[in-house]
């Protein structure tokens, strides 16, 4: 939508940056990842217990380094943007492919923290606590993989709105992650 | 009528009614049967017309998707359609087939033979030989409309209308995969009975109502495209990946009880979309479209399927309700209502919309249409009510009490009385809506006083 400088300034949704449709994505998103998280917290409140003791067979060490990988990659998606607004391309390219690269090392951590569970026998059956922990943390992975091309797609031609829509859905698994990590790994951890 | 192979759909409007009187007949025999148990058991047992009520069902609206189609593509895409022999040859395949359904089924005719027995599935009970036969129909469909649309202008409207029809096409085939596991076979079942009701038949619902307000209310096109993205966006979001809230107690594992109840929750929001779309195209419309009728059966469509598809859906959908309350008149209710506000009065308005056109009698006023509508939907959200109590009693005496069904059946009676009653008020209100649409030549509309000075 271009806008003429005579035109009055863009008011109500006509004032979001990044293509609309992204941002339905995105709060459709959040609603369904908010869900997931009222609904772990609304069953833990019926076995605290059980929930704890399950809660001790995650890998926080992991989870923390994957935050750490998730927020870094978060930033290098923004720099992206920051590098396709004043037409550098290369540079965008290699930001881009940085983000993505941090997203694959994210997958990794998760993959080895996925196999452990699985090595241990514990699966979605094993306790409501894991099934909600494979639901929200999967779910959530496929979102990691569905970035990762997504910012694949925006670096072949790096133009500014595009590679913004792009960092935007990277945005959003980031910030998910963000919300996912306290609640499933930290909260009521150590009580 | 801007473009003659628009007549096409008149063929098809005129099928799709005679149905729809077939089937809300067979709907007031059902409730008779609800409320006098033996009435025709000999002759016409409940199974099968239950079979015919929902089947004829579902073939008239889809009659009526083709219509709507036939006679908004030519003029999206500002040419005839390609190839009006296949049109009608389509519709003779699907004639002759629903033909062939109801007569096996009421004699039935070859049971147990592969290709010309009855399947006995629910909903999808055609015989294989029909099977075949729908998927022909389809494929000279959308082969038509491919080629019509690919030649000419392509809008947002036809784009979510094909998208919508090319995927509920394909989910049919999922009627050929029979599998002996009862868990499985259900599995792949709500591929094709959800994905058509909340997700593909949302598709083609969305578009119809933008044609419908883009000509109703003359609100810029760009606008009503922004609406159509973003409800198609939040429908396919919430209802594929809804189907879930069938998997609650079907042998699938435990976890499909919370992507069902979250998803399917979300299943409120296009509709919601759909709605808000609607009445607020209707105000800042400028347009003064003398087809009030086809206006007030689009209102109505958007505003039932939210009260019928949304708010009865969302009722029962969360799977610790749905625990109670599985397969009881709740269910019946919200079939009800939301089948009649989402796709029934869609068909209807357009059918509204398009039939003084078709039938050069342009402008009209419709008063004994408006009256249809009244009637019909009155009598539905009546039926819904009185079902929705019915089902709240007997969630209640049969789910938590454990009384035996057939004793909470007995003490159901006076609910199943008034719902009888609701559906006289329905069929009369069909049977006079396809009166009102046929009939009368001289109700044509006298032009009001022209004022002058601007109004203030």
């Amino acid at each position: 939508m271009s806008r003429t400088p005579t035109e009055p300034p863009a008011r109500g949704i006509e004032a979001l940056p990044g293509d609309l449709m992204m941002w339905v994505l995105i709060v459709s998103e959040l609603l369904v990842f908010g869900a997931g998280l009222l609904a772990f917290m609304g069953v833990r409140l019926t076995d605290p217990a059980g929930f704890a003791e399950a809660q001790s067979h995650l890998d926080r060490t992991g989870a923390g380094l994957n935050t750490m990988i998730l927020v870094t990659s978060g930033w290098l998606a923004a720099r992206a943007v920051a590098a396709a607004e004043s037409a550098d391309t290369a540079r965008t390219r290699a930001l881009l492919a940085g983000a993505a690269a941090l997203g694959v090392a994210f997958l990794w951590i998760k993959w080895l923290d996925y196999a452990a569970k699985g090595a241990a026998g514990i699966t979605f059956e094993t306790h409501p606590f894991f099934t909600f922990y494979y639901l929200l943390t999967g779910f959530h992975a496929v979102h990691v993989v569905a970035g990762i091309v997504i910012l694949g797609l925006v670096a072949i031609r790096p133009r500014a709105p595009t590679v913004e829509v792009g960092a935007m859905f990277w945005h959003m698994v980031d910030l998910v992650w963000v919300l996912l990590f306290p609640i499933i790994y930290l909260l009521g951890a150590g009580a | 009528m801007k473009y003659q192979t628009q007549k096409i759909a008149y063929a098809y409007f005129l099928v799709a009614m005679i149905l729809f009187a077939v089937q809300v007949s067979m709907g007031l025999i059902l409730g008779w049967i609800y409320v006098s148990p033996n009435f025709l058991s000999e002759i016409l047992p409940f199974n099968v017309g239950r079979m015919l009520h929902t089947n004829s069902l579902i073939v008239w609206l889809l009659l009526g998707f083709f219509g709507a189609a036939y006679y908004l593509v030519p003029e999206e895409a500002e040419r005839e359609i390609h190839s009006p022999k296949l049109a009608y040859l389509q519709l003779l395949i699907l004639i002759v087939g629903t033909a062939g359904v109801v007569v096996t089924y009421l004699f039935n005719l070859f049971d147990g033979n592969f290709l010309l027995g009855n399947e006995g599935r629910e909903f999808i009970e055609q015989p294989r030989w029909v099977k075949v036969g729908i998927v022909v129909a389809a494929l000279i469909f959308l082969y038509n409309v491919t080629m019509t649309v690919l030649a000419g202008k392509k809008t947002a409207i036809t784009n979510i209308l094909l998208l919508g029809l090319w995927l509920l096409s394909l989910l049919f085939l999922f009627a050929f995969y029979n599998p002996a596991n009862l868990a499985l076979d259900k599995q792949y079942w709500w591929f094709i009975v959800h994905l058509w009701v909340e997700a593909t038949w949302e598709l083609v619902m969305a578009s119809i109502l933008a044609f419908l307000m883009l000509k109703l209310t003359g609100v810029d096109r760009e606008v009503i495209e922004k609406w159509l993205y973003v409800i198609v966006a939040t429908a396919l979001f919430s209802g594929i990946l809804g189907t879930g809230h069938h998997y609650y107690w079907i042998g699938m594992p435990g976890y499909w009880q919370w992507i069902g109840s979250i998803f399917s929750t979300l299943e409120v929001v296009p509709f919601f979309g759909m709605m808000a779309f609607a009445f607020v195209m209707v105000w800042k419309g400028r347009r003064d479209h003398p087809n009030k009728a086809a206006l007030l059966w689009a209102l109505g469509c958007a505003t039932l399927a939210f009260f019928g598809a949304g708010v009865w859906g969302f009722l029962h959908t969360l799977h610790g309700v749905n625990y109670y309350t599985h397969g009881t008149q709740i269910t019946a209710a919200h079939g009800h209502l939301a089948f009649f506000g989402a796709y029934v009065a869609l068909n209807l308005a357009i059918i509204t919309y398009a039939f003084p056109i078709l039938k050069g009698r342009d402008p009209y006023n419709q008063v004994l249409n408006m009256a249809s509508f009244w009637l019909m939907a009155g009598g539905m959200v009546f039926m819904t009510f009185t079902l929705t109590f019915a089902g709240t009693v007997q969630t209640h005496l049969q789910r938590v009490n454990g009384e035996f069904y057939m004793d909470v059946q007995d003490q159901l009676w006076v609910f199943y009385v008034m719902r009888f009653g609701s559906g006289v008020a329905v069929v009369l209100g069909a049977l006079l809506f396809i009166y009102a649409v046929l009939a009368p030549r001289r109700e044509v509309i006298e032009p009001g006083p022209v004022i002058t000075t601007a109004a203030e």
